[in-house]
Parts: C-alpha cells; sequence; structure tokens
C-alpha cells in the first residue's frame, strides 16, 4: 500500500505554496512513497521515556538585552523586491483574509 | 618564486607577513588559476575579482603602515554560496534567489574580512544545500577535479573543488548533513563539521537550523584549524552559539602534526561496518588506523545501537526545518517572482513562483518535511525522529566514556561519476550514512584525506565529544602526517 | 426572506451565551522582539527594519530580555503560574505581512498559564479565568490599494510595511466565560477595560486601542439554557473599541440566535466586525483547514526563569487598580456610582495626586470633573492633557479655602492657569484677583452703597433681609468682583443694626 495518496502531495503543495504540475504531482507522489516508506521505519524504534531533542547544545535563557541597534536604509531594504510602490513592497491583490 | 597557488595558507600568509610576496600578487594569481581552470571544474558561481584585489590592497597597505597583520591575512578564501555576503551576490544555488544582493554580511564573513582574509568568490552548491553530489545546483554542476566526470560531493562541492583544483587554499562550507566533510574526502581535502553553535550560522542562509553548522576547509588540517580559530567563537546574533572560548585548535593540530598519539583510545562503530563500504575505502581506511596504532593509539570496539536510524531520523527533522525555513523565499521581499502579470491573485504568484523558484530535490524536502509536521503525524514522524535524535546523542555520550575519538571512513564510497544517483534520492541519500549521526548528536568531526582507492580520494572521519574540536584536529593532524599529503592531478 | 429579530431579552431567557477573548497587546519595549530595531510607532514606511524583522535569508532571532520580563510580570498581574522552562515554537503559515512566512510564538508551552482577573459588573465580581498568556511578534502592516475604503475587499493589489513587523506581542487568551447570562456583552467588555488598567499599570505597554496597540478578538457562542453540550463558536475580530467589545458579543448573540431560532447550525468561522452598522459579516471562507504545523524554534533556545527572580517581580508589582479603586473609594467615601464617573472621566491618578498635595477628597473630585472635565471635552482632549497639574489645583483649592478667591474667581485664575500664566498665586497676583479682605476699604465701599440707595435700606429695615442681594451686587460691582460676597452681606446687615 502507498504510504501516501496523490491527493496528500497535492494538500502538502497547497500548504506550501507549490503550484505543483500534474506532471510534477505524479512524480512527487511516487517518490515521497519511496522515501516516507523508508523513513517509516524509525517508528519500529521504541521510544517511550524517551524526550525529544530540539536544540543539539541546549543552552537556556539565551536574551538580548533591550537595546537599539542601527537599522537598514529603506533603500537597502527595498532593494532585493521584485515590486515596489511609494516605499512598499508591492504584491497582487490579496485573496485570503488576514490570519 | 614558487606557485603562490601550490602553497599552504600558513605558507602564503608567512610570504606576505614577510613581503616576500604581495597579497595583489597572492590574490592575481588564484585568479588566474581561476581563469585557467574554471571551464572545466565549474566550483565557483560568482567571482569577485575586483573586490578580492581591493582587499588584497588593502591588507598590503597595512602592512607597508607597520600594522600587525592576521595570522591568514592576504590569503584568498572561498566562501559556500550559502552565506551572505553584502553587495555580492548569494544564490544558494537556486534560481530563487538569482541577482539578489543581501545588504549585510554574515558573521563569518566579517570575520574573515576583520582578518585580513580575501573573498575571492562564492562557490557552487546544491541548490539550499540539499544534496550530496552539487548536481542539485541551478547553475550546473561542478567537475572534481581528479576526474572531471565525477561529482565533488555535496552540497559543498564548489568550496572542495575550489582547494583540490588550487583555486582557493581556504574555504567555508556549511555542513548539515555531512556537506563540508563528504566533498573533503571525495575530492582529498580537508573539511571540519566544528561543534554546533562553536561558528555563528547567523547570515548562513538555513536549510535545518538545528543541524547546519558552517564549517572550515582546507587542504591541510593545520589550515583549517587556524580558518576555524579565526571565523569561531560567540556571536550573540546567534542565540545558539556557544559563549565560551574555543578550545586551543591550533595547538592541538601542531601536537597531533607531532605524531605521538600515546594513550589515545580510537573507537570503530561496530554498527559503520557494513557491506556498503566499497573495498578500496575500507583498506584505505583501515591502513590509516593501523598507522595511528603506530603511534601510540588504542582502537576499542564500540556499539552506537541507535546509528542506524540516524539517516532516516535525519531525512524527518531536516526536511521538516526546511520547509519552514525556507518559506520566506515567496517573491515578496528579495528574490524571483513569477506570474504577476496584473491578472493572478497573490497566493498564485507566490504558488507559481516557488514551483518555478525550486528545484525538485527542494520541493520533495519541503513537501516530506510539511508532510512530518502536519497535523496528525508530528508525533509519529518529526516528534519521533527528534526522540530518536535523543537516543543517538546517548550512544555518542557512552562511545566517548570508551573512546576518545570515533573513526570512520568519511563516507562509504569514493567520488561517484556525475548522474550516478541524481534519479534516485535514496542511493545519493547514501552518501552521508557515516556523517549524519554527528550532526543530530551535536559534536565536532572532520574528514581528512587517509589513502587513494583505484587513484580517487578516500577521507578519514574523526569524531570527537562536543566542545572538544581540538582533540579532533590532533587526531586528523596525526593521520595527515602518517598518512601524507595526496596530491591532485594537474588538470 | 423575512425573520423576525428576536429582541435581545428574548434570547437570553433561551440561550446562555459562553465567550471568550483573546488580547493581543503590543509591549512599550525600546526594540523588537527578535532585533534591535525601534519600536516607536508611526514613521516613514520601511525605515524600521533590518534583515532580522524583514526575515532576509540567512538572520536569526535574538530574543528581548525586556520582552520577556514584560509578559512575566503581566502573567503575575493576571495570577497566573509561571512556566519553569518553556519554548518559542514556529506557527507556520503564509501571508505577505509575515516576513518569514512563520511567526515566532508559543505553543502548547506559554510563558504563564492559569490564572483569573476579576472584574466588576454592575455591582458584580466576575472572576474570568486566564488560559494561557504568551509572547510572540507582531505582523507588517499592510494597505490594500484600489478596493473601497482601503479593504482587501475590491482591492486591486497591495503595499507592505514592515515597520511594525517582530514588535514584541503578548497575547492573553482567557478560558471560556460561562454563566454571565444577560451581562455576557458587558462582562466582555468590563474584562477588557480591566486587562487594559492592569497593563497600563504595569507600565509595560501604552494599550492604547485606537493605536492597535491593543487588540481583540471575541469568541461568542450559545446553548439552550439548561444544555450541557457548548455551541459552535465564532470569531471575531476587528474589535477595536471597548464599546465594540460589548457590540459585538450582543450583535454576534443576536444573529446566532436567529439562525438557531429557525434550526440552523452555526458555521465555526472568522466574522469581521463593523464599527459604523456595529453588525458583524462573515471572514471569506478558506479553501483548506489552517494547518499551523507549531514546531519548537530551533533557532531560540528554552526560556527557564529563575524562581527568585520571578518571586521578586512579583513582589515588585504595582498595586493593582481594582484593588487601588476600592481603597481610594473607601477613603474617599465614595459611592460605586461616583467612583465609576471618576474612572470613566480618567480621573482617578489626577485626583490621587490632588488630595496628595492637600485638597480634600471633595474638592478635588469637584474641580476635576466640573470645570477641567469641561474643558477637556470642549477641547477634545484626555483630561490628563488639560494644562493644569494636581499640583496646581491643590494651590488653587487651598486659596479659596483661605478665603482669598471666591469660586467664580478661582475659576478666572484657572484660565490664567491654563493658559500659562503661571501657578494660581501667580496668576491671582498678577491679575490683581485677591479677594478685598481690608474691613476698612470694604467698610467704606459698604457705606456708599448704603448711602446710594435709600430704598433698599427702607426695605431691609422693614424686614425684607432678601433685599440686601442688590446692596450686595452693588458693592460686588464697585469692587470689581473681589470681595467676599458673604461677608459683605454680614458687614451690610452689621452697618443698618439687623440681625442676619
Ligand atoms: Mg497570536
Ligand atoms: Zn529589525
Amino acid at each position: 500500500m502507498a504510504a501516501i495518496s496523490r491527493e496528500e502531495v497535492a494538500h502538502l503543495a497547497r500548504l506550501s505554496r507549490i503550484a505543483v504540475t500534474e506532471e510534477e504531482l505524479e512524480m512527487l507522489a511516487d517518490q515521497l512513497d519511496v522515501i516516507l516508506q523508508a523513513v517509516a521505519r524509525i517508528g519500529e524504534v521504541d521510544v517511550a521515556d524517551i524526550p525529544p531533542t530540539s536544540h543539539a547544545v541546549p543552552m537556556n535563557n539565551v536574551l538580548r538585552e533591550d537595546v537599539v541597534t542601527p537599522c537598514l536604509t529603506p533603500a537597502e531594504a527595498l532593494a532585493g523586491a521584485p515590486d515596489v510602490e511609494d516605499d512598499r513592497f508591492r504584491v497582487p491583490r490579496i485573496l485570503q483574509e488576514e490570519v | 618564486m614558487a606557485d603562490l597557488t601550490k602553497m599552504t595558507a600558513v605558507e602564503v600568509a608567512a610570504l606576505v607577513a614577510s613581503g616576500e610576496a604581495s597579497a595583489v600578487e597572492v590574490t592575481q594569481a588564484h585568479l588566474d588559476r581561476i581563469a585557467a581552470v574554471e571551464d572545466r571544474v565549474h566550483a565557483f558561481l560568482h567571482v569577485d575579482a575586483e573586490g578580492a584585489i581591493e582587499a588584497a590592497r588593502a591588507v598590503d597597505s597595512q602592512r607597508a603602515a607597520g600594522d600587525q597583520l592576521g595570522l591568514l591575512a592576504g590569503v584568498p578564501v572561498a566562501v559556500k554560496d550559502s552565506f551572505a555576503t553584502r553587495g555580492l551576490p548569494t544564490t544558494c544555488g537556486s534560481r530563487m534567489l538569482e541577482g539578489w544582493r543581501p545588504p549585510y554580511d554574515a558573521t563569518i564573513v566579517d570575520r574573515l574580512r576583520a582578518a585580513g582574509m580575501v573573498l575571492i568568490g562564492k562557490t557552487n552548491m546544491d541548490e539550499f544545500a540539499m544534496g550530496s553530489s552539487t548536481e542539485f545546483s541551478a547553475f550546473g554542476p561542478t567537475y572534481n577535479p581528479w576526474d572531471l566526470n565525477r561529482s565533488p560531493g555535496g552540497s559543498g562541492g564548489g568550496s572542495a573543488a575550489a582547494l583540490a583544483a588550487y583555486e582557493a587554499p581556504l574555504a567555508i562550507g556549511s555542513d548539515t548533513g555531512g556537506s563540508v566533510r563528504q566533498p573533503g574526502a571525495v575530492t582529498g581535502t580537508v573539511g571540519a563539521k566544528p561543534t554546533y553553535g562553536g561558528i555563528s550560522r547567523y547570515g548562513l542562509v538555513a536549510f535545518s537550523s538545528s543541524l547546519d553548522t558552517p564549517g572550515p576547509a582546507a587542504r591541510t588540517v593545520l589550515d583549517t584549524a587556524l580558518l576555524h580559530a579565526a571565523i569561531g567563537g560567540h556571536d550573540p546574533r546567534d542565540s545558539t552559539s556557544i559563549p565560551s572560548a574555543l578550545p586551543p585548535l591550533v595547538e592541538a593540530a601542531r601536537q597531533g602534526a607531532g605524531g605521538d598519539l600515546s594513550g589515545v583510545r580510537l573507537g570503530l562503530v561496530t554498527e559503520f561496518d557494513s557491506d556498503g563500504i566499497e573495498p578500496g575505502v575500507r583498506s584505505a581506511f583501515r591502513e590509516a588506523v593501523d598507522a595511528l596504532v603506530k603511534l601510540g593509539a588504542e582502537v576499542v570496539e564500540i556499539s552506537c545501537p541507535h546509528f542506524p536510524h540516524a539517516l532516516p531520523a535525519y531525512y524527518l527533522i531536516a526536511p521538516a526545518e526546511a520547509s519552514s525555513n525556507l518559506a520566506r523565499l515567496d517573491g515578496v521581499r528579495f528574490g524571483l517572482r513569477v506570474g504577476d502579470d496584473g491578472s493572478r491573485s497573490m497566493e498564485e504568484v507566490m504558488s507559481l513562483t516557488r514551483d518555478a523558484g525550486f528545484g525538485p530535490e527542494v520541493k520533495r524536502r519541503i513537501l516530506l518535511g510539511t508532510y512530518a509536521l502536519s497535523s496528525g503525524r508530528y508525533d509519529a514522524y518529526y516528534g519521533h525522529a527528534q526522540k530518536i535524535r535523543t537516543l543517538i546523542m546517548r550512544d555518542f555520550a557512552s562511545a566517548f566514556e570508551q573512546a576518545d575519538v570515533l573513526l570512520s571512513p568519511t563516507t562509504p564510497s569514493v567520488a561517484f561519476p556525475l548522474g550516478a544517483r541524481t534519479e534516485d534520492p535514496q542511493q545519493m541519500h547514501l552518501a552521508d550514512l557515516f556523517t549524519v549521526p554527528t550532526n543530530l548528536y551535536g559534536g565536532p568531526a572532520i574528514s581528512v584525506p587517509c589513502g587513494l582507492s583505484e587513484g580517487l580520494p578516500v577521507g578519514l572521519q574523526v569524531m570527537a565529544p562536543t566542545m572538544a574540536d581540538d582533540r579532533m584536529y590532533r587526531v586528523a593532524a596525526a593521520v595527515e602526517a602518517a598518512v601524507g599529503p595526496l596530491n591532485p592531478p594537474a588538470l | 426572506m423575512t425573520t423576525t429579530l428576536p429582541s435581545y431579552d428574548e434570547v437570553v431567557e433561551r440561550y446562555e451565551p459562553v465567550i471568550g477573548l483573546e488580547t493581543h497587546v503590543e509591549l512599550g519595549t525600546r526594540t523588537k522582539m527578535f532585533c534591535g530595531c525601534p519600536t516607536d510607532f508611526g514613521g516613514a514606511p520601511n525605515t524600521r527594519v533590518c534583515p532580522v524583522c524583514l526575515g532576509l535569508p540567512g538572520s536569526l532571532p535574538a530574543a528581548n530580555a525586556a520582552a520577556v520580563e514584560a509578559t512575566i510580570r503581566i502573567g503575575l498581574a493576571l495570577n497566573c503560574s509561571i512556566a519553569s522552562w518553556c519554548r518559542f515554537a514556529r506557527k507556520n503559515y503564509f501571508y505577505p505581512d509575515i516576513p518569514k512566512n512563520f511567526q515566532i510564538s508559543q505553543d502548547d508551552e506559554p510563558l504563564c498559564f492559569d490564572g483569573y482577573l476579576d472584574v466588576d459588573v454592575e455591582g458584580e465580581v466576575v472572576r474570568v479565568g486566564i488560559e494561557r498568556v504568551h509572547l510572540e511578534e507582531d505582523t507588517g502592516k499592510t494597505l490594500h490599494v484600489g478596493g473601497a475604503a482601503g479593504r482587501i475587499h475590491g482591492a486591486t493589489e497591495s503595499l507592505v510595511d514592515y515597520n511594525r513587523a517582530g514588535i514584541p506581542l503578548v497575547e492573553i487568551v482567557t478560558k471560556p466565560v460561562v454563566g454571565t447570562g444577560a451581562l455576557a456583552p458587558a462582562v466582555a467588555r468590563a474584562y477588557v477595560t480591566e486587562l487594559r488598567d492592569v497593563i497600563r499599570s504595569l507600565g509595560v505597554s501604552d494599550v492604547r486601542m485606537e493605536e492597535g496597540s491593543l487588540r481583540c478578538d471575541v469568541n461568542t457562542s450559545l446553548m439552550p439554557v439548561g444544555a450541557e453540550q457548548w455551541g459552535t463558536r465564532t470569531e471575531t475580530k476587528n474589535v477595536n473599541s471597548l464599546r465594540s467589545v460589548e457590540r459585538a458579543v450582543r450583535s454576534e448573540m443576536l444573529r446566532q440566535a436567529t439562525v438557531l431560532d429557525v434550526g440552523g447550525k452555526i458555521i465555526q468561522e472568522t466574522r469581521h466586525f463593523h464599527e459604523d452598522t456595529g453588525d458583524t459579516t462573515s471572514g471569506r471562507s478558506k479553501e483548506e483547514a489552517t494547518d499551523y504545523r507549531y514546531f519548537p524554534d530551533p533557532d531560540l533556545g528554552p526560556i527557564a526563569p529563575d524562581p527568585a527572580w520571578v518571586a521578586e517581580l512579583k513582589e515588585s508589582l504595582p498595586e493593582l487598580p481594582r484593588l487601588r479603586r476600592k481603597r481610594l473609594q473607601q477613603a474617599w467615601e465614595l459611592s460605586d456610582f461616583d467612583m465609576q464617573s471618576i474612572v470613566n472621566a480618567g480621573a482617578l491618578d489626577l485626583i490621587e495626586q490632588t488630595v496628595a498635595a492637600g485638597a480634600t477628597p471633595a474638592a478635588a473630585r469637584k474641580w476635576w470633573l466640573g470645570e477641567l472635565s469641561r474643558r477637556a471635552n470642549e477641547a477634545g482632549i484626555e483630561l490628563a492633557d488639560v494644562g493644569a497639574t494636581p499640583g496646581q489645583v491643590a494651590e488653587l483649592q487651598s486659596l479659596v479655602e483661605a478665603g482669598k478667591l471666591s469660586d467664580k474667581l478661582a475659576r478666572v485664575v484657572l484660565e490664567g492657569v491654563l493658559n500659562g500664566e503661571g501657578s494660581p498665586t501667580q496668576v491671582m497676583t498678577a491679575r490683581g484677583l485677591e479677594v478685598v479682605s481690608d474691613v476698612g476699604a470694604l467698610t467704606a465701599a459698604v457705606d456708599e452703597a448704603i448711602a446710594a440707595n435709600p430704598d433698599i435700606v427702607e426695605s431691609i429695615r422693614s424686614g425684607r433681609l432678601a433685599a440686601a442681594g442688590a446692596l450686595v451686587g452693588a458693592v460686588m460691582k464697585s469692587t470689581r468682583g473681589q470681595a467676599d460676597a458673604k461677608a459683605v452681606r454680614e458687614l451690610i446687615l452689621s452697618r443698618l443694626g439687623v440681625e442676619g
């Protein structure tokens, strides 16, 4: 049985904002299936009572003092933008309401 | 004068310091070499001839003014294209960032500039460091100077090839699962993954934040240690940067070169002893271990029962973090934008941009990572992998009670032919079999040349406990002293 | 379709509301949450940005210590437990105002949790449970162009300014508030008001709803009275004033009841509140359920506040607004109603300081709620910005009480103070407004008035004491109002030998 369906891959692509073509979708579904079957092996390892590791070298309370540092100039900030209007980053019309 | 490009960084720096060669001469020699071989090697995505000469001039005038020069002043360095360089292209091997010139320098770039090193160019890499052959660069592969039909490894194949092709004596890479060590191994050069947090990640375009480690590379262990010392140490801009001082790396490398390893316990991991290791790699590795025993070291067999799960755990953790890290590549603030024809919505344009801008390997990993983090799957995938990570860290902790360092071949095979593995992601991933565990653990590891197999270089990996990077350099330098340098063929 | 809308009374007779509030507060730290860019309100677009808050590739966050401390203080003031160890988490979603396409927030490990806030509503104390208080970063600001009135609907493009992106944001989430019945809208408003005052008293934010430094989302659901199972809730956004909080809950209760009454189903959705109509409308539904894929942020280490430090922070909390109000109300001997007027007028601090400067509570209250409130209202400004200090008001009052100023003259002096002419004493002296208390001068003026008005004098002598008012008026006129009217009256009567 396949570890992942084509529909699931399409859902993942939408979640990750990648407009995959039908052809790509087909290929990706096959490849992801193979990879997922391989990585699913870790499920066989008993990890009951094992805490997860999120940081290789854990250090608590790494905090910065509340001190102002220099900003970029607007020119620097906007230099790499694909589209700029009135010193703001221009994007096409947004469909989705703000989250 | 002898060929400036064939020298070590230490030798070049000494000539510059004494005035026997100017930094400009050194830089020009390397630019000339680049011009001569680059069409065959393609190590660089961008060569900054003008900036390099300017930086070299500054070193020469500092010297003329009688200023104290840094230990590596005037030495050219090639930087992987995953590091932000102010005003210089930084593409990460991706169409997504083609043409982007960051408005800031990565911390390591700040530091190498401050030390008087000459940034000569940005090196080729697998797109966003995802790959083990540099063939996933959107701008074409890099060719292994030992055999131009073979891959120089990856993701940092450009940096390793630049060293092997004598285009630069020093290079910087980034190692998430082996991307500095594995290219080092298959190009006969030295590449280190320092302790996580030992070198600042600020300005390194993130692939997998909890695994990424900037790493120094060179043709000798001592040069590598010097570069590590120059760019490493605490950086408040990276909250995962370790606040204590680096251990004495350069001293350790010099000590190891002295050839005495009396009482040093070398651990060999039984789980690594698989059929997947090429015979030539196995024998070169064995011979090197024997040579170390002659220097006074002892060998201990150690079991690390969870190491076989490292690669699958890595292939969940790294893509999961990558799926989040690469979300910012959306065509709003920088980089590529596709399909904005006035009729399409922001959502459509963003999705078209990401489809056009990312290559197949990056898409695979983003989708895989999104899957591993998604609602209802987190515990079985990402969460589970993080627990495996804990088990692997425990394996290391117990191994380092029995041995001072662990040794393994860096990769199971020598450089593979271009195109051999691009269609088979699983095969490609096997190149990282021995390097991935240390990324999950966080400790330092280095690849040092240990011989040839059928005329191609073999790398030996030295793994050390977290913060014991000095121990790693000591043993690596002893390997180098025992085996001798491998001289890449002239191109 | 015509439906008869039920009245509010009918709604609360049949349904029990359950509400919940999610409040976001921008902290007043000097710098942003994860970078050193300044946080000042306003500023030309994209002038307060750096690689970190623009989410440029390679940049890394570094957490602001002051923001962590402020959040813990808010948690303590809300009677929360403080986590002994917690992490930042990434909330992943794509939106152009969020530079990294993930928000650094907290997921199941909030910095503060399980607290409460008591609020007074119509003489009752309602305890609102606090689920969690966590720290996150604000988004940039999006300007929608080409549509009506800057709204997203119908816009042809949007322009993004990241000055606000990365400003520390504290999210405060209540537990579901059950059993408040018809009072639910008032409870919602009282809660946000009290929360605002608590945070203001801590000095960690200016909590101005109109500037967006306090933002509120309101969850509302209805269940039939006596039911055990809560109804489906909606989340109302864009609630930008205290009054709107109350209106939004009320309007959502009415709307849901209308749907439920005809057997309809409430959809779990986001709704938008409209200030002008007082209605909510459905937000555009998302094509798929959002999956934020939270995971611990690998770029930031855990926060593990030292318990001794937390105890110190708790010890040093200021007196909280509700307790302070109770104390002052008692000390000033005020009714609930009078106290509420003071609070509503924003006069509490001013009156307290005026009393501290020597005035009686009654006098301080009279000035601030009377003449000064009137002027502030006229000018359309906050009472605190009206131009008089509590010290000046206390001084003015002391002049009245010493008999140097009549009430009427005191108002003239106040005018001078507000004009910046100096302290009340200086204004009084400079304008020559001091009450005439020289008995000789006053007697002369009285005698003059008596001589000039024989008819009135006759009338007074014949027992019509009220007629003395006309003579007082004449004296006041000749002294340009600077005499004390009461003293003048007494003097007239005594000169005429009449018992007052
Ligand atoms: Mg929030
Ligand atoms: Zn910033």
